[in-house]
């Protein structure tokens, strides 16, 4: 058996004053690793009070997105051993920058607003809509790989300080990346007023390509590439 | 869409052009300037003047103090809206460092302007 040292950010606004964070020891078995949502669930037989949101535990449904030893993820699918110094200690902490609720769980009206901002639903302006399905030729089909699979986990988002210190203005990567999902699309006829809504000087362009967002992406996915998309789609419009 | 009035472009995609091409004028005088610098043997009162009294040293300063005043606003507009929350504090700084951008500018054109060679 060995022992891990876990260090968690706890917070209960009805009785503490202040965020603190809280030591435990738990004892696993020698050379068996673990994800670190296993690992929280057995903290929680341990102390019943301590809060955490998970849902499908298996990276598909975004609802344990947390910072583990400094690097988003979602708990469910980081394993203990890709943890950086994680043989020496884990430190496990809510998403940045979004207000915490209570212990690891986080409040994400923000990052929802943003994502509502870029109107992340199929708009066609067709008078006659076609009797079947609207048909995409395989290219076109193509071009929503890398897009279509963001989970809206919040991960990149909060790692991202332009949305620290924007987030009522800045749409993040994860609503960017979902802009470019439907700006895009060939059945999508809104590009125009898609485009007129970001083209401020805080929208879109408040991302300077730093790429936190593509290292911790849970989903592999690149939205700097997306916004790189469409800050190329308003510049063509604007030369 | 967001509003701001206080940045120098009409828009971001605005922004986003002025600030790049701003910064190639910034990058060329930089580059020339230095390889002036590193170049000659001697810089006396006498090369520095004859330097800037050409009409094309003029103009390309008096761009580069154009791209200066373009660039530092557009810039710190953006620090201070990402670094600066309180709207009057923001406000003052914003306005003091394009007071101080224009006062360059002038200050620039009524130097350089002048210059006769020797």
């Amino acid at each position: 058996m060995k022992k891990l040292n876990i260090s968690v950010y706890r917070y209960n606004p009805d009785v503490d004053n202040a965020p603190y964070m809280k030591e435990y020891t738990v004892e696993v078995e020698k050379n068996r690793d673990m994800m670190v949502l296993d690992l929280l669930l057995l903290l929680k037989e341990q102390d019943p009070t301590l809060a955490f949101r998970r849902s499908c535990r298996e990276g598909v449904c975004g609802s344990d997105g947390l910072n583990m030893n400094g690097k988003n993820g979602l708990a469910c699918i980081t394993p203990l051993s890709a943890l950086k110094g994680g043989d020496k200690k884990i430190v496990v902490r809510p998403l940045p920058g979004l207000p915490v609720i209570r212990d690891l769980i986080v409040d994400m009206s923000q990052f929802y607003t943003q994502y509502e901002k870029i109107k992340p639903y199929l708009i066609n302006d067709d008078k006659t809509p076609p009797a079947r399905e609207r048909l995409q030729s395989t290219e076109e089909r193509a071009k929503l790989d890398g897009l279509y699979e963001c989970i809206l986990c919040a991960c990149c988002s909060s790692s991202c300080p332009s949305f620290w210190w924007n987030p009522d203005k800045f749409i993040g990567p994860a609503g960017l990346l979902n802009a470019y999902r439907f700006l895009i699309d060939s059945r999508d006829t809104a590009t125009e007023e898609r485009l007129n809504e970001l083209d401020d000087a805080f929208s879109v362009f408040r991302c300077h390509g730093i790429m936190n967002c593509v290292n911790v992406c849970p989903k592999g996915l690149n939205p700097t590439k997306a916004i790189g998309n469409i800050k190329s789609m308003l510049l063509n419009r604007a030369i | 869409m967001v509003k701001a009035a206080s940045t120098f472009g009409r828009s971001g995609s605005h922004d986003f052009i002025l600030l790049r091409a701003s910064a190639i004028i910034l990058a060329l005088y930089s580059i020339f300037m230095v390889s002036f610098l590193v170049s000659a043997d001697v810089i006396t009162y006498v090369t520095w003047t004859n330097l800037f009294a050409h009409l094309g040293m003029k103009i390309f300063t008096m761009l580069a103090l154009t791209a200066i005043l373009i660039h530092g606003w557009i810039g710190i507009f953006q620090v201070l809206t990402d670094y600066v929350k309180k709207t009057g504090l923001r406000a003052f700084l914003q306005y003091a460092v394009c007071v101080a951008l224009i006062v360059y500018w002038l200050a620039g054109l009524l130097v350089v302007w002048p210059v006769e060679g020797v």
